[in-house]
């Protein structure tokens, strides 16, 4: 399978896809085998990654694979290993000690303090595209992706708000 | 499918298969002229297009790396993507959302109708509407244009229902379906439209018009045309008298390969386009190719461009449908009274939740961002298309120090609002709110724009040589073999989606070329 790609803030991103980092998860909220993070890495990115995008209805499991993504984005690329390792060094310096111990406000405002710096960029970045792009986001959302397999909306709801009355026919002709 | 030998110099070479390339393809074989059509990108179908955005952006996007500049929010926001185009056969066509608009009478006329506007190269096209309508006529024909030729309009989703009723509150007139191409019956072996929703990504039911499977097989109908997909141009060639005679590419193997010519049109949209004449500067065209003018690249326009989404308490579900079945033009026409000069026009859009949350802010984070993400099935999307202001410094330029796989300069693309398009993005902002506050509307809010997808001007017709790069025929002022046949020719962006007018003057081109090669003078 293709590799996704964001051109984002400078950088070019490659992430690995869903589809590699599910195979990584034994289970759903337990932590995945990681080939570089070394544990505690992957539980401040963890942390980090449910502080940048944080939906209540969503569990653990989403922000797992966005773990097992930067994982193999660290493996493909020994720069962004050694970015995400200093990356979570210095967000537990700042934290004075470790970062996944402090409350929640005090861990916004300490990512507040970086979130214009590589390594927030790089994680932001990873996340947008796993996290928007897991079918178990899209369903808690409200979002139905693909429609073709489906036959489209045509006979399946494009037109069907109840709550304003319909456009004349001048404006929007019937189907065929 | 035609096979032409590298050294036939008889052949027109294409650059480019989207609407300017693919359809001056289909025209000139038609006329019984050989083509040969480099696409630097390779060829999809329907078939393979998928209803999934990231996956249909890395599978069609135009991502060899770019870099932008000024002070536009996309600079910041996508330093490596200004434009959202394709390299695929077919080009943009396979993206774009089908609105099929004819420029205005006035807009043609730009310099005279809004005057000298400070900082701006604003000037009239060498063209009118009137020499140009027999050929809108033929291309709304051709692309199967709803509300013309007796086509009905396509039949209005969720998010056209919430548009329509919020601009007929607040009092707009002219609020429809639009003009479409894309099916709202089936025609010409293409079914209507399924309202799938993903026009952006390639449309799986082949119901909007593309040159992938229309003017490109029907150009490899006639037996003359010679598609090499996978090939990238890298540099136009010319003979000692000063003509064209030929193009360098990269085939799909990376090999250097040149294919004579009699005739070369350039059509790979308005950064590609000027790039490849700067980058075929040679000692007798020290500043690139068909630019004594110094145009070339310059006055790079990219619409006024903008979202407004409104967040309502009740469901919409603006991703089932048309994408951009939905306008409204009243803030078109002609009218300086609202402090900017130009106009707009305001259509629905909607995007995926992967694009959403890719878009609605870029760069933001955090809970308020997702708790907006979490309105995502009770938001309506419109789009905001205005007239931008041509500016000498606005320009796609030769990157001074970074290349491209080839070895060749990347191309910059340098982008500063003007005062003007600020004033209209700003009054177009409140007017959308307007819409959907009038149907109750919770919360609205102002999409910046997105990398452009409606890049024009760097090769601008003009009618004097010293003013652009080609003449209203698009064929370049300094060589007469050497033809500008995308939205690079445009003289100003006017208000509308701009394919139908690249298509119309592709058809135009053709029938120049036809005649000028009947009469021997190129």
């Amino acid at each position: 399978m293709k590799r996704r790609e964001f051109i984002k803030t400078g950088a070019l991103l490659v992430v690995g896809t869903t589809a590699a980092a599910s195979t990584l998860i034994a289970s759903a909220d337990t932590t995945p085998a990681l080939a570089v993070l070394s544990p505690h890495q992957a539980q401040t990115l963890l942390r980090m990654s449910q502080l940048i995008f944080p939906h209540k209805r969503i569990g653990d499991a989403p922000y797992w694979k966005v773990v097992a993504d930067l994982d193999a984005a660290a493996k493909a690329d020994p720069a962004v290993a050694k970015l995400m390792a200093q990356g979570v060094a210095q967000l537990d310096r700042s934290a004075g000690g470790k970062f996944v111990g402090l409350g929640k406000k005090r861990q916004v405002a300490l990512l507040k303090a970086i979130d214009k710096g590589l390594f927030f960029q790089k994680v932001r970045g990873v996340e947008l595209t796993t996290l928007y792009s897991d079918p178990a986001v899209w369903k808690a959302l409200g979002y139905p992706g693909g429609s073709y397999r489906y036959g489209g909306y045509l006979h399946r709801g494009f037109d069907d708000l109840a709550w304003l009355p319909n456009p004349p026919e001048s404006a929007s002709p019937k189907p065929a | 499918m035609a096979r032409y030998a590298a050294n036939d110099d008889s052949v027109v070479v294409i650059i480019g298969s989207g609407a300017g390339g693919g359809t001056l393809a289909n025209e000139l074989c038609h006329k019984g002229l050989k083509v040969v059509l480099l696409e630097a990108g390779s060829q999809q179908s329907p078939a393979t297009f998928h209803n999934d955005e990231w996956f249909a952006f890395n599978q069609l996007a135009w991502l060899d790396k770019r870099t932008a500049s000024g002070s536009w929010r996309v600079a910041k926001d996508f330093p490596n993507l200004p434009a959202w185009v394709c390299k695929t056969v077919g080009g943009t066509t396979v993206h774009w959302a089908g609105a099929s608009l004819r420029i205005q009478e006035h807009e043609f006329k730009a310099k005279t109708h809004y005057g000298a506007v400070e900082g701006t190269t604003l000037m009239d096209w060498p063209l009118t509407l009137a020499e140009l309508e027999p050929y809108y006529a033929r291309a709304e024909s051709k692309m199967g244009v709803t509300r013309t030729n007796g086509i009905p309009g396509l039949p209005g989703n969720n998010n056209f229902k919430v548009m329509y009723n919020g601009a007929t509150r607040v009092g707009y007139k002219t609020v429809h379906t639009g003009r479409m191409a894309i099916n709202s019956r089936p025609r010409e072996g293409r079914s209507a439209c399924w309202q799938l929703g993903f026009c952006f990504q390639g449309c799986k039911s082949g119901a909007k018009w593309s040159t992938l499977y229309t003017e490109i097989p029907k150009a490899d109908a006639t037996g003359r045309l010679d598609l090499r997909p996978e090939s990238m141009a890298l540099q136009i060639q010319h003979d000692t008298g000063g003509k064209v005679s030929g193009v360098l590419y990269a085939d799909k193997d990376g090999k250097h390969q040149v294919q004579k010519a009699r005739i070369v049109c350039v059509a790979g949209n308005s950064i590609e386009t000027p790039r490849l004449l700067l980058n075929s500067a040679s000692s007798k065209f020290p500043h690139g190719l068909a630019n004594s003018s110094g145009q070339v690249g310059r006055n790079y326009m990219r619409h006024t461009t903008g979202s407004v989404f409104g967040i309502f308490k009740q469901p919409v579900h603006m991703y089932r449908g048309t994408v951009m079945a939905g306008i409204i033009q009243d803030e078109a026409p002609l009218d300086t009274r609202r402090g900017f000069a130009g106009g707009f026009e305001m259509e629905t859009i909607s995007l995926g939740l992967p694009f959403a949350a890719a878009f609605l802010n870029p760069g933001a984070w955090g809970e308020d961002y997702t708790a907006l993400l979490e309105q995502y099935p009770n938001m309506a999307g419109m789009w905001i298309v205005g007239e931008d202001m041509p500016q000498a410094g606005n320009a796609v330029t030769l990157h001074p120090t970074e290349k491209d796989q080839f070895g060749l300069p990347i191309p910059n693309v340098h982008y500063d609002d003007h005062a003007n398009d600020l004033a209209m993005r700003n009054y177009a902002f409140k007017k959308g709110a307007d819409v959907y506050k009038a149907v109750g509307a919770t919360r609205t809010i102002e999409v910046p724009p997105y990398p452009s997808t409606h890049n024009l001007g760097t090769c601008r017709q003009s009618e004097k040589p010293a003013d652009g790069v080609c003449n209203k025929f698009g064929q370049t002022h300094d060589v007469k073999n050497l033809f500008i046949s995308d939205g690079s020719q445009f003289t100003s962006s006017a208000a509308e989606n701009p394919t139908l007018t690249i298509v119309t003057l592709a058809i135009r081109q053709a029938d120049y070329i036809a005649d000028q090669c009947g009469k021997r003078n190129i």
